[in-house]
């Protein structure tokens, strides 16, 4: 019969349509690492981000709040992870007098530059807060952590209205010796990191100088670290000096708004 | 399309348009996906290849505790945690459109209720069908119009079981997805509970896959494959119909 025929020589079109398929596919793993490195791939891959990014800041509230547990939850053993032990001169040194001459400075776009001492941060109003602290590795852990939020340093040095992103930058050298991806400068591998306005905004958003109850240890980024709960734990800088406000990150080191995020991850991490 | 009624009707109808355009479609975007899902999932799950019940990871009682996947399996094949995230963002972006535009043709053409709701009837059939499966013995004629039992079955529990834990599991660890919708960390028992259930669904994908790929090859395999490239189904597999 006639639809015989027709229907037999569909097996050619089933060929050609599974070879095309199968040798596109076969390919993309076959190329996978040249494929992962290509900077065009990567920033279409990057458009995946971007579309988390947007997607979730329309649908999350600004103002939701992550979880926070009791006493009880409270990991017994927390890991500290990237820097653990700064071998920094200057921070040696800070180390060495407790923090005592160590001042937090705030500039860039802001009405009055500042500049905090421990004492001074200690004295601003305080939140508690016990929540989980997602590693971008896979783990999880429930600590306790007090701090002064950043929408209280922030009001008190008047953002501008040109100011977008808010970067953390740290005391901490953490060097992998790779010099990551997409033209990260191998000389600036001083940690750092950036957020956007709402999350600097969100009220469980603390710069913590204790943990569990207890000042942070230099582990956990002593004097003061970064707490942002709905964000993965790469976001969360330790070790903070300095704290500018800036319209954009991208003549900062790297140019994509951390350290990690200069090789390779994502600026957002709230996946 | 319907049969030509000519005077050689009587012969049995042979050819049967077995799957529409769109899923036909979707099932190979699908599979694209689900393999890069699955090797980026594996590079990701390397970073850390232990697995936790609760909240948290208690680090010195694992519930399970692995060797790193090998290289040939991982996307990509060197370990790079950042950019095994990024592929895998990418393709569970892919997978969950794909996915919508497959529910919502499927609920708007009836397509799960006509094709992959058994009937009464079939869902008697069942042991036999398991039965005939063991000994490879698959439907012909009119018989094979349908997706058999087992096969609606399947279909049913992925597309409305499988797929829907694997989203939901993944959204689980999401730091951002907790805060707006913390229900899902309580229905899953904790963000570690959701990445051990994350792991043992795709584990429950490679096993569908191997199954469905293994009853593919022996119930005739470019039979199946034309269906699922131009539609078109030989319900008689090759085989001369009883009439003719």
């Amino acid at each position: 019969m006639a639809r015989d025929r027709l229907h037999r020589r569909d097996l050619l079109k089933t060929l050609a349509a599974l070879g095309g398929l199968g040798s596109l596919g076969g390919l993309a793993i076959w190329d996978r690492d040249r494929l992962s490195k290509a900077p065009r791939f990567r920033a279409v891959l990057d458009e995946a981000n971007s579309l988390t990014y947007r997607t979730q800041r329309r649908l999350i509230g600004a103002d939701r709040l992550a979880r926070e547990y009791t006493e009880a939850d409270i990991s017994p053993v927390f890991r500290a992870n990237g820097s653990t032990d700064p071998q920094d001169d200057a921070y040696l040194d800070l180390v060495d007098d407790h923090f005592a001459s160590w001042r937090l400075k705030v500039d860039g776009l802001v009405e009055r530059n500042l500049s905090l001492s421990l004492a001074e941060l200690r004295a601003l109003p305080a939140r508690t807060q016990i929540t989980r602290h997602d590693c971008v590795e896979g783990w999880s852990c429930i600590g306790k952590w007090t701090g002064v939020p950043l929408s209280v340093i922030l009001s008190r040095a008047g953002v501008k209205p040109e100011a977008r992103f808010v970067v953390f930058h740290c005391a901490d050298t953490l060097d992998d010796g790779s010099g990551g991806f997409g033209g990260a400068d191998p000389e600036s591998i001083r940690y750092y990191e950036t957020i956007d306005l709402i999350d600097a905004a969100h009220p469980q958003t603390i710069l913590a100088y204790d943990m569990n109850g207890k000042p942070l240890t230099v582990p956990h980024g002593a004097p003061l670290r970064l707490r942002l709960e709905r964000q993965l734990g790469y976001k969360m800088a330790k070790y903070v000096m300095r704290i500018e406000l800036v319209s954009s990150f991208a003549k900062l080191h790297g140019g994509r708004g951390g350290y990690w995020e200069d090789r390779g991850y994502d600026w957002y991490a709230g996946i | 399309m319907a049969a030509v009624l000519t005077p050689n009707s009587l012969v049995p109808e042979r050819w049967h348009r077995r799957h529409a355009g769109l899923v036909r479609i979707t099932h190979w975007i699908n599979a694209f996906c689900f393999t890069l899902l699955l090797m980026s999932g594996l590079q990701i799950f390397n970073a850390h290849p232990a697995l936790y019940v609760g909240q948290t990871s208690d680090f010195s009682r694992p519930i399970l505790s692995l060797h790193a996947f090998p290289s040939w399996i991982t996307l990509p094949s060197y370990q790079d945690l950042a950019t095994g995230r990024r592929w895998h963002f990418f393709f569970a972006w892919l997978l969950v459109l794909n996915g919508l535009v497959y529910l919502g043709w499927g609920f708007a053409r009836r397509h799960f209720g006509r094709h992959l709701l058994p009937r009464r009837v079939e869902l008697r059939q069942i042991w036999r069908e398991v039965l005939d499966h063991l000994r490879l013995r698959f439907p012909r004629g009119d018989a094979a119009k349908r997706y058999n039992v087992l096969q609606q079955l399947t279909y049913l529990l992925v597309v409305f079981g499988l797929f829907p834990l694997m989203i939901l599991t993944g959204l689980t660890m999401s730091p951002a997805v907790d805060s707006a919708v913390p229900q899902l960390v309580t229905i899953f028992g904790g963000r570690q509970t959701a990445r051990l259930i994350h792991f043992a669904g795709a584990s429950g994908f490679v096993l569908f896959v191997l199954v469905h790929l293994v009853l593919v090859l022996v119930s005739g395999v470019w039979n199946n494959l034309r269906s699922m490239v131009t539609g078109w189904y030989d319900l008689y597999n090759g085989r001369t119909t009883h009439g003719s």
